[in-house]
């Protein structure tokens, strides 16, 4: 391995520090971390997945299979960097990984000399049977087989990185900037299309970076890319992968911004992942060369050819002076050719009896030696290739003589080429096989969206990737309304013996007997053997489907990009059927692996969902109110005093309320606006509850049911005038609420006059609850509240300062209570003149907490008893329910089985000793075996000051037959049994004269 | 991703758009004191392999809901209309 002195794109005055393990690379601008490494004589990178074989650098691109690394270090280090994609950069250090305790010296390694053992299906096997009685054997075992198992290890710090998320559309998006892509985006940016030219790779130009530099290809390319940056409509982005095709033309990018250099720059972000419509697009994706199998395949030292040829003209690097170049097709030559010019000994061995005159004499002028009707059997070496076994073969690429062994440090493989259909695929479903090209294409069809072209099409000649290419750009900006003139197709430029051409459709060089000699490999990754394929195929597995799951074949960070072809042949073989027969696995985003960050973008931490926030918010914040989420809210949950904990707190606030006088902020009720002439009609159709009577000027309490009967939502509606009532929700159930109005109103009942207006944040709302309530908001407000003026389930408009609000007489505590709705800017500001007149009363607020336990020692539901599985019978609600009119619900609320009078039903439960019960633990009887699900659970908990004890409500089974029964409450998961005394839930004033006074 | 033409909004993506109901079933008029009818109302949906008719709700935009025509077999839209504008 050496750089060679001149050639190469490569930037020789740009030196930079790249660093593997404990060697330093010699690198320069242009490099990637495999060409440094082969610089630098790296040809160890990693050990295998299962065996812990040696492998070194396979390919040159996205396929690579075993050239993976730990990337960079501390809270940017990442695992399983394709180190043939990794632009180097200054200061760049990999590691290798799967690895211990050094690469050249590995213990795992020992699990090559085990494999029989690891052979397909083993985990599912191995672990069976003898061990029935206790998982513990297995679970150390399995301790040790992840850890022996396994690709890179993540870092658990925190990514410092950004990443951001755009939108963006287009007429045409062509992906993949080769030859085929720029003649796609010349085309249908010449008619006038907004384009978008997308391409992994740092430059543009595809198969042509290969060729020697100032190739004619290079011209072309260039002449094409001076053209598409004078238009105003191209955009183009490099480093940039389409890694998925979904519905509605939508394509998912990832744009690497900064991974080409050690640390994003200020204010930069690492990745951009662009969502990208696109009316039509081209898929210019090009081709992977496929692997050839044979024993020991999988050696450090093998290499797909056009990699080499990659390594040689891009970067200037000649892997190896002693080359056997084995191949089934065409496109080798040109490699053997290349090598043979920079300095190697080139020996090309070919499956096929009888390679073109051509190609041989092509191969001959340079030196090569070419033997037909010849394969590699075997690779052999230690850690690295040091022979090659050849052998004549038949055309089936069975051995049919002894083999021969060949010096070498090299054995550049081509088994022909793939080509790149996984976004097709994505979108439109299996490729087809193409038999004279032998490979999948795909299955172009009228209609659709995104086209193949050039040798991801399996175009015949670089003539016909042009014209593919053009072709498809063309037909993209037609179809999307730009006919214009697309002028003249750029002609073709002068190459060597094309990609698919003479390829010979053998892909494996065998034994006569049809074995490998040594371990052949398939999936190079995952470490799946030939034989595993035929261990699978002979147990069963016959799909490919199932052969992939049962071998992890095309299951590993490369998903098969280089396995699929030759293990599907394989089957074909083994099943006496032809490929399509077999047929191909499904392909799924992404197309190469893509950060999780990249997709998260800016949705994390505190940005992972949006945070609603009361009007009154800050000042909770302000005077030390503890915050809890509900929903998408943030809600005070405490306002501790000195050191109080929670539960010190919200006794001290529930007793206050009862004692004193309390303020809680409701503003996260939802409330909607329902209005319109036929208002009353709808109020009446949605709550279960007759709502044709109520005057303007007074609230009611009500109860909603889903379609199928279960209990929805409950609360109080007002009518503020004729035409005009003021519904209220629940907190979790406002969005929910307003949908099924909206839906019911729109769909089934379109002849109600009736709009739905969410306002929930147009109103602060404020309860003041507890005796003092009414002589508080009668001295900070101009309201008559006396009882007569204004009893229960009254509202009134009143004045506090300058600020007009409305007072809803109700309570949710059980005190005398009012509810203040107030409009949303002033809510704070009401907030405080309450606090402020309240010192004289007593006021203090109260926070989420103890508003739940002045609501269940009321015994009110909430949240966990309204929670979909529990009808108004159960709740003890049904006495709401109306028999004078159908409601939402009403028929299907009197099905047999929610009528079942077993049905857990809403009970109070009065707590033994010291501690409360947790809310979901289960009820038993007292007498025998607490097992299975019990007769019921607990809802809710709390203490209740007002009652000195522990208190709960929940559902129990027959619970009304229940009262004064002592049963148990069971906490499985706390491991605890409580006794308690079955009670009404109206624990506290069940008469009401509280609240009512 | 689906992109939904509303006829309020325009061409919109799937995200700001919340699926609803089967838009074939057909609800009973309030009056029906049958259990069957809600029973199918509620409960019993074919499931075709093909087009489909489907309620969809603008829940991030206009708040309208939609009859929307979906392909169950290759996710194609079809036609969008107004719920409120579609004969039941």
């Amino acid at each position: 391995m050496k750089r060679l002195p001149t050639g190469g794109r490569i930037d020789r005055t740009a030196p930079l520090k790249v660093r593997f393990d404990s060697q330093d690379l010699p690198a320069f601008q242009g490099d990637t971390l495999s060409s440094a490494m082969l610089a630098g004589g790296v040809s160890l990178v990693g050990r295998s997945f299962k065996y812990h074989r040696p492998r070194g650098i396979y390919s040159a691109g996205v396929e690579e299979p075993g050239a993976i690394v730990h990337l960079r270090d501390g809270n940017r280090h990442e695992p399983n960097a394709r180190a043939t994609v990794t632009e180097a950069f200054d200061g760049l250090t990999a590691t290798s990984q799967n690895a211990w305790p050094s690469l050249g010296f590995d213990i795992g390694a020992v699990n090559n000399w085990l494999s029989p053992f690891f052979s397909a299906g083993f985990y599912y096997k191995t672990f069976i049977g003898p061990f029935k009685h206790s998982t513990k054997f297995w679970m150390t075992c399995e301790t040790f087989i992840r850890k022996a198992a396994g690709m890179g290890r993540a870092t658990y710090l925190d990514d410092p990185d950004h990443y951001e998320k755009c939108n963006a559309f287009c007429d045409v998006l062509v992906i993949g900037g080769g030859v085929a892509g720029l003649s796609a985006a010349l085309a249908a940016g010449r008619a006038g299309a907004q384009v978008m030219l997308v391409e992994q790779d740092v430059d543009l130009g595809g198969a042509v970076l290969s060729d020697p530099v100032s190739s004619d290809g290079d011209s072309w390319v260039a002449s094409a890319l001076s053209e598409l940056e004078a238009l105003n409509n191209v955009r183009i982005l490099t480093r940039t992968t389409a890694f998925g095709a979904y519905d509605g033309d939508a394509y998912g990018l990832i744009e690497r911004v900064s991974d080409h250099i050690k640390a994003p720059e200020n204010h930069q972000v690492r990745q951009r992942y662009w969502l990208v419509h696109a009316k039509r697009a081209v898929m210019a994706t090009g081709a992977i060369e496929r692997p050839l199998v044979f024993g020991g395949n999988d050696l450090p030292g093998v290499m797909l050819a056009g990699a080499t040829r990659t390594y040689l003209n891009r970067y200037a690097v000649l892997a190896a002076e002693n080359v056997v170049v084995a191949t089934n097709n065409d496109s080798a030559y040109q490699v053997a050719t290349d090598l043979a010019r920079a300095g190697a000994q080139v020996l090309l061995a070919d499956m096929r009896p009888d390679p073109s005159e051509e190609v041989v004499k092509l191969a001959q002028q340079a030196d090569v030696t070419v033997m037909p009707a010849h394969g590699v059997i075997q690779a052999r070496g230690g850690k690295k290739v040091t022979y090659a076994m050849l052998v004549p073969v038949d055309v089936t690429g069975r051995a049919q003589g002894s083999p021969q062994k060949f010096e070498a440090d090299l054995i550049a493989v081509s088994g022909g080429w793939t080509p790149v259909v996984h976004l097709w695929s994505q979108r439109y479903g299996k490729p087809v096989y193409q038999e004279d090209s032998a490979c999948f294409v795909p299955d172009a069809q009228e209609g659709q969206t995104l086209q193949g072209a050039g040798t991801a099409a399996a175009a015949e000649s670089l003539a016909d990737v042009i014209a593919q290419g053009f072709a498809r750009g063309a037909e993209a900006a037609t179809a999307v309304g730009h006919p214009d003139s697309v002028g003249i197709i750029p002609d073709a430029f002068a190459t060597g013996p094309f990609w698919q051409q003479g390829l010979h459709p053998a892909w494996a060089v065998l034994t006569p007997q049809g074995k490998t000699q040594g371990k052949a490999f398939v999936d190079f990754q995952h470490d799946v053997k030939i034989s595993d394929i035929d261990q699978a195929h002979l147990e069963g597995y016959v799909s490919v489907e199932h052969l992939k799951r049962y071998t992890t074949l095309g299951m590993a960070t490369d998903q098969g990009k280089l396995a699929n072809v030759n293990a599907l042949s394989r089957m074909a073989e083994l099943r006496g059927k032809d490929i399509p027969e077999v047929g191909t696995t499904t392909f799924r985003p992404p197309f190469t692996p893509i950060s999780v960050g990249a997709i998260v973008g800016h949705e994390h931490g505190r940005h992972f969902r949006p945070t609603r926030l009361s009007p009154i918010h800050h000042w909770h914040v302000e005077n030390g109110a503890k915050m809890t989420e509900a929903g998408a809210w943030i809600r005070p949950w405490y306002y501790p005093q000195g050191t109080e904990d929670l539960t010190a707190a919200y006794i001290r606030e529930a007793t206050h309320v009862r004692e004193h006088v309390g303020m809680v902020d409701v503003s996260t009720l939802g409330k909607i606006a329902v209005q319109g002439p036929d208002a009353a009609e709808f109020l009446n159709r949605i709550y279960v509850n007759g709502w044709k009577t109520l005057a303007v000027g007074r609230l009611r309490y009500g109860v909603m049911l889903r379609e199928d009967g279960f209990v929805m939502d409950d609360g109080a509606t007002a009518r503020l005038g004729e035409h005009d009532y003021f519904m209220s929700t629940t907190t979790a159930n406002a969005a929910k609420v307003l949908a099924f109005a909206e839906h019911l109103l729109q769909t089934a009942w379109k002849d109600l006059r009736v709009h739905v207006t969410t306002v929930t944040d147009q109103w602060a709302a404020i309860a003041v609850a507890g005796s003092k309530a009414r002589a508080l908001l009668t001295q900070v407000s101009d309201a008559d509240l006396s009882r007569e003026t204004l009893p229960n389930n009254h509202w009134t408009t009143a004045r506090i300062g300058d600020v007009d609000i409305r007072i809803h007489r109700m309570s949710y505590s059980g005190e005398l209570a009012y509810e203040l709705y107030i409009p949303a800017g002033f809510g704070r500001h009401v907030w405080e003149t309450l606090y402020a007149a309240g010192s004289e009363f007593d006021l203090r607020p109260y926070g989420t907490e103890s508003m739940g336990a002045l609501r269940i020692e009321k015994g009110h539901v909430a949240g966990p008893e309204l929670e979909g599985r529990t009808t108004m019978k159960d709740l003890g609600l049904e006495g709401f329910a109306s028999s004078k009119k159908p409601f939402v619900g009403s028929v299907l609320r009197k099905r047999e089985v929610l009528e079942d009078p077993a049905r857990p039903t809403l009970v109070g439960l009065e707590v033994e000793g010291d501690t409360g019960a947790k809310p979901g633990s289960l009820l038993f009887s007292l007498a025998g075996e607490a097992k299975g699900h019990g007769d019921g659970w607990v809802s809710s908990t709390t203490y209740s000051p007002a009652l000195g004890k522990n208190i709960a409500m929940g559902l129990l089974k027959n619970g009304k037959d229940r009262k004064g029964e002592v049963i148990r409450i069971v906490n499985f998961v706390g491991d605890q049994t409580l006794k308690a005394k079955v009670v009404s839930h109206h624990f506290f004033d069940p008469e009401g004269e509280r609240q009512n006074g | 991703m689906i992109r939904i033409n509303c006829p309020v909004c325009g061409l919109r993506n799937e995200t700001e758009f919340t699926y609803g109901a089967d838009a074939n079933v057909q609800r009973p008029e309030m009056g029906e004191e049958d259990t069957q009818p809600w029973v199918d109302y509620v409960f019993n949906r074919e499931n075709p392999r093909g087009w489909h008719r489907e309620y969809w709700h603008h829940a991030q935009g206009c708040r309208q809901w939609l009859v929307l025509e979906r392909n169950t077999l290759t996710h194609e839209i079809g036609s969008c209309q107004l719920a409120r504008g579609v004969e039941a």
